[in-house]
C-alpha cells in the first residue's frame, strides 16, 4: 500500500493533510501520536472506508482517489483484514459466527464443514481455545481482540490494519497481543499497519515507524533512530506533553 | 430572531431527515432484490416483530374493542339500533383502530430496539466492520428489518381484527345483545375492501416504522446520548408518519361519500 499526499476534510477543516506512506510485505508498520491527530482517519483512508479529498492510494494494485467508485472500494475492502478499536465483533452472534463472517460474505463458502474448520484452525492461531460458542459479551477484553484478529484473517488478507490493538489492555495482555502480531504477520507474510499511541507497543513491533502532529506525518524511522532522534515532537511524544501541553504536575 | 432561526433549523432537520429516510428506503429496496443480506437475520427479525408482539397487540386489541363497545352501546340502544353495533365496531377496528394500533404499539416496541441496536452497532463500529467485508449497511442490516416491518404488521393486524371484534362482542354480549345479532351486523357492514384497506395501511404502517428505526439508528450520534436520542426519535418519527399516512390512506382507500 502506498499513500501520496492523501488529505482529508470533514465539514471543511483539513483533519489530514499531506499523508505520505509505504507498506511492505512482511513489514510492520506503526503510526503513532497522539488523541486527535488523525490517525484513525488515516487507517479508514487506508481501509478504504473513506476516499482522501486529495492525494491518491496505491491498495492491491488498484488507485484509490477522490473519485473512486464505491462499488471499486467493495472489492478492495474485501482484500484487507481491519481489527477496530474496540474490536467491532458482531455482538448478536457467537463469536464462531463471527470467524466465519467473512468466510462467507468475502469469499463465498458456504459449507458448514469447511468453515467450521477454518473457524477452529484461525483460533488456534490466535491461541484460543474452543470458544466458538461464546457469544462476545462472555469474552475478556484480551480475547475479544484475538477474536477479532482471527476474524480480520481467516479470509487470507494481504494486507492487516489494526486500530489501537493494545488499548484498554493490561500491559501482560498487551504484549502478548504484540507478540501475536509479530507471528501472525512473519506467518503469513502480510503487510502490517497499526495505529497506536502505545511507544512501548510501536518500538517492540514496528519495522518502521511513523509519527503523526496535527495530521501530518511528522517524523518516520525505525525503532533504533527513534531512541537516537532529538525531533521536538518526538521528544514531547515520548514525554507524553504533545496534547497535554502541562509543565508540572500533582504532588502526591 | 430566535423564533425564526428555531423554526428554520426545525424545517433544515425536517427535510435533512425525510431527505436520509428517502436514501435508507431506497437503498433497501433496492437491495431487497440486488443485495446481500442475512436469511437468517430475517428469520430473527420475523420473530421479533412478529411473535414478540402478539401479546401486548392483543391485549391492546381487546381493550380497545371493548372501549369501543362501552362507548357505543348506550347511544345504539337509545336510538333503537342495537342490530348496528357489531358492524361498527368491526367497521372501526378493520379500517382505523387495528392498523393504528398496532403500529404504534410495534413503533413504540420494536422501532425504539431497532434503533438502539443500530445506533450502538455505529457506535461500537460493527457498521464499519459490515462495509469493510464490502456489504452496505444500509441493506445487509436493512432488509431482513423492512420485510419484517412489511410481513408481520398485516399478520399482526389481522389478529388484532379478531381479538378487537371478539373484545367488544364480549361487552355487548354481557349487555344483552345476542350472539346472532352481532354477527349479521358485522357481515352486512364489513365488506372485504376494508379488510383489505387495513391491511394495506398496516404493511405501509410496517414499511414506515422500520424505515424510521433503521434511518434513526444510522444516524445516530457519538456514544450513550446519541443512541438515546436516535431511539427516542425513532419513536417519535415512526408514530408521526404512522398518523400522517393513515389520514392519507383513510382518505384514498375510504373517503367520499358512496352512496
Amino acid at each position: 500500500m502506498k499513500m501520496q499526499g492523501v488529505s482529508v476534510s470533514f465539514d471543511g477543516k483539513e483533519v489530514i493533510s499531506d499523508v505520505e506512506m509505504t507498506l511492505l510485505a512482511g513489514e510492520i508498520t506503526c503510526l503513532m501520536g497522539p488523541s486527535g491527530c488523525g490517525k484513525t482517519t488515516t487507517l479508514k483512508v487506508a481501509s478504504g472506508l473513506l476516499r482522501p479529498v486529495k492525494g491518491s492510494i496505491e491498495l492491491l494494485g488498484k488507485t484509490v482517489g477522490p473519485e473512486t467508485d464505491e462499488t471499486d472500494l467493495i472489492g478492495i475492502r474485501r482484500e484487507l483484514g481491519v481489527v477496530f478499536q474496540g474490536g467491532a465483533l458482531f455482538d448478536s452472534m457467537s463469536v464462531g459466527q463471527n470467524i466465519a463472517f467473512p468466510l462467507r460474505y468475502c469469499r463465498g463458502i458456504e459449507d458448514p464443514v469447511s468453515i467450521s474448520e477454518m473457524v477452529l484452525d484461525m483460533l488456534d492461531h490466535v491461541e484460543l481455545g474452543d470458544v466458538r460458542e461464546k457469544y462476545p459479551s462472555e469474552l475478556s477484553g484480551g480475547m475479544r481482540k484475538r477474536v477479532a484478529i482471527a476474524r480480520s484473517l481467516v479470509h487470507s488478507p494481504s494486507l492487516l490494519l489494526l486500530d489501537e490493538p493494545t488499548t484498554g489492555l493490561d500491559p501482560t495482555t498487551a504484549r502478548h497481543i504484540d507478540q501475536l502480531v509479530v507471528e501472525l504477520c512473519g506467518k503469513f507474510g502480510f503487510s502490517v499497519l497499526v495505529v497506536t499511541h502505545d511507544i512501548t507497543s510501536a518500538l517492540g513491533i514496528g519495522d518502521s515507524l511513523l509519527l503523526m502532529h496535527e495530521g501530518r506525518i511528522t517524523w518516520r524511522g525505525s525503532p533504533d533512530d527513534w531512541a537516537r532522534t532529538d525531533h521536538p515532537v518526538v521528544k514531547k511524544f515520548a514525554e507524553g506533553m504533545v496534547s497535554v501541553g502541562r509543565t508540572g504536575g500533582r504532588k502526591l | 430572531m430566535n423564533l425564526l432561526s428555531w423554526i428554520g433549523r426545525q424545517t433544515i432537520e425536517l427535510f435533512s431527515t425525510l431527505g436520509f429516510f428517502s436514501i435508507v428506503g431506497l437503498r433497501t429496496f433496492s437491495g431487497v432484490f440486488t443485495g446481500t443480506w442475512s436469511k437468517e437475520d430475517l428469520f430473527e427479525q420475523l420473530e421479533r416483530v412478529g411473535v414478540g408482539s402478539v401479546l401486548v397487540v392483543s391485549i391492546t386489541s381487546a381493550f380497545t374493542g371493548m372501549v369501543l363497545a362501552v362507548q357505543t352501546l348506550d347511544q345504539f340502544v337509545r336510538f333503537g339500533a342495537t342490530g348496528y353495533i357489531g358492524g361498527v365496531i368491526a367497521l372501526s377496528m378493520v379500517r382505523e383502530m387495528s392498523p393504528v394500533l398496532t403500529g404504534l404499539v410495534v413503533s413504540g416496541r420494536i422501532g425504539a430496539a431497532m434503533a438502539a441496536e443500530i445506533g450502538s452497532m455505529k457506535v461500537t463500529e460493527q457498521i464499519d466492520a459490515l462495509r469493510t467485508f464490502g456489504l452496505d449497511p444500509h441493506v445487509f442490516v436493512g432488509v431482513p428489518r423492512l420485510l419484517a416491518g412489511l410481513v408481520m404488521l398485516p399478520i399482526l393486524t389481522l389478529f388484532s381484527f379478531v381479538i378487537g371484534i371478539g373484545g367488544g362482542f364480549l361487552y355487548v354480549a354481557a349487555h344483552g345483545v345476542n350472539a346472532h345479532l352481532f354477527r349479521r351486523s358485522v357481515e352486512a357492514l364489513l365488506a372485504p375492501s376494508d379488510v383489505y384497506g387495513g391491511l394495506l395501511k398496516a404493511a405501509v404502517f410496517g414499511v414506515l416504522i422500520t424505515l424510521s428505526a433503521c434511518g434513526q439508528g444510522f444516524m445516530a450520534g457519538q456514544g450513550a446520548r446519541g443512541v438515546g436520542t436516535a431511539t427516542t426519535k425513532a419513536v417519535v418519527w415512526g408514530n408521526m408518519l404512522i398518523l400522517v399516512f393513515n389520514y392519507i390512506l383513510s382518505t384514498i382507500l375510504f373517503g367520499g361519500i358512496k352512496g
